[in-house]
């Protein structure tokens, strides 16, 4: 890791989507309450439902160690990703003096 | 603030997907150039017998990854990760109702315009294809709200503000409070285009309720830039 900053604010990332997502109000969201309302909150649905739907770990009764595995999960899997797709938009970049790009 | 499958319809769908495709490579293009500098290399040919005159000597450009790039997806990475977990703690709102942070404004501060967007972008794709928030076929509508409005837009909202008052964490404030409410502006019209609502409810319902959520939206942002501030001083360098 680079530096202690990364460290700190990665360490933060973990404890809010492990521990402060647990607080989290189960009330539905703006856009939710407002297509419950109007009676068309039952058109929505997910093509893909994903690993973990609503945010909970599969296989794991408890839902707040469900939640919160899921949170730890989830903020790991961002870091990553960015991580990996940052890295792949600075590998084999390299520049002619023409300024045209060419791969390596 | 993240539409499901099933509210838009294909046309409006697609239409966005396309559009979020566009703002990504665009920005995906910016950023790159950002990360690197033009550093000139002496090629040096091959010596002869007479000995090297200067001619020998050509300069040629190499661009290669700057300091400040390399941080940048450290920071990257790490300010996405905090967006997705922020994300999950729901707030209670008027009226039964919960909002959440949606962070375009926080990324966008720290990382640049279409750095947070960027970051966005991944953060609703993710989690969309594996927590099932948010449709796949909506993620295009998502990004452009959250991502673009919310993020692009809500910086400039911020950078006007700030050259205005002088004062970070008020225009922060107000930028993260306006982009909420603008992107549920957006998001409206994307349901009505798709034929779920007529616009006038609608539209009103939306940006009722997101005035109240872009109040936690704009709390929140100030929190944790103030703490940034304290902790982390060094992230919030070189905003640009």
């Amino acid at each position: 890791m680079k530096n202690k900053e990364i460290k700190i604010i990665l360490i933060g990332a973990l404890i809010v989507g492990g521990i402060v997502s647990l607080f989290a109000s189960s009330f539905p969201d703006g856009l939710e309450k407002v297509a419950e309302d109007r009676g068309f909150i039952d058109k929505g649905f997910s093509i893909i439902s994903g690993m973990m739907p609503d945010y909970l770990f599969p296989g794991i009764e408890n839902e707040m160690l469900a939640t919160s595995l899921a949170g730890i999960w989830g903020t790991l899997l961002v870091f990553v990703v960015i991580f990996i797709v940052g890295k792949l938009l600075i590998k084999r970049y390299v520049l002619d003096d023409s300024g045209k790009s060419e791969k390596k | 603030m993240h539409i499901p499958d099933g509210f838009l319809n294909n046309k409006v769908s697609v239409s966005l997907i396309g559009a979020a495709i566009a703002v990504v490579v665009l920005s995906v293009k910016k950023i790159r150039q950002r990360l690197f500098e033009r550093v000139p290399v002496a090629k040096k040919k091959l010596a002869v017998a007479e000995g090297i005159d200067i001619n020998d000597v050509e300069v040629s450009f190499k661009y290669s990854l700057t300091k400040i790039g390399e941080n940048k997806i450290y920071k990257m990475a790490v300010i996405g990760a905090f967006v997705f977990a922020a994300q999950m703690v729901n707030f209670p709102v008027i009226g039964g109702t919960s909002g959440h942070l949606l962070g375009g404004v926080l990324a966008a501060v720290i990382l640049g315009p279409l750095e947070g967007f960027l970051v966005i972008a991944i953060v609703l794709a993710l989690q969309s294809l594996f927590f099932g928030d948010g449709g796949i076929m909506a993620l295009g509508a998502n990004i452009i709200n959250i991502g673009l409005v919310g993020a692009i837009g809500g910086y400039y909202i911020y950078y006007f503000f700030n050259k205005k008052f002088k004062k970070k964490l008020l225009s922060a404030f107000l930028a993260a409070w306006i982009s909420v409410i603008l992107a549920s502006v957006v998001c409206a019209m994307e349901l009505v285009l798709s034929g779920t609502y007529s616009f006038g409810e609608i539209l009103r319902a939306m940006i009722l309720i997101h005035f109240f959520i872009g109040i936690g939206e704009g709390l929140i942002t100030v929190c944790i830039l103030k703490l940034l501030l304290r902790y982390c001083p060094k992230i919030l360098k070189n905003e640009k």
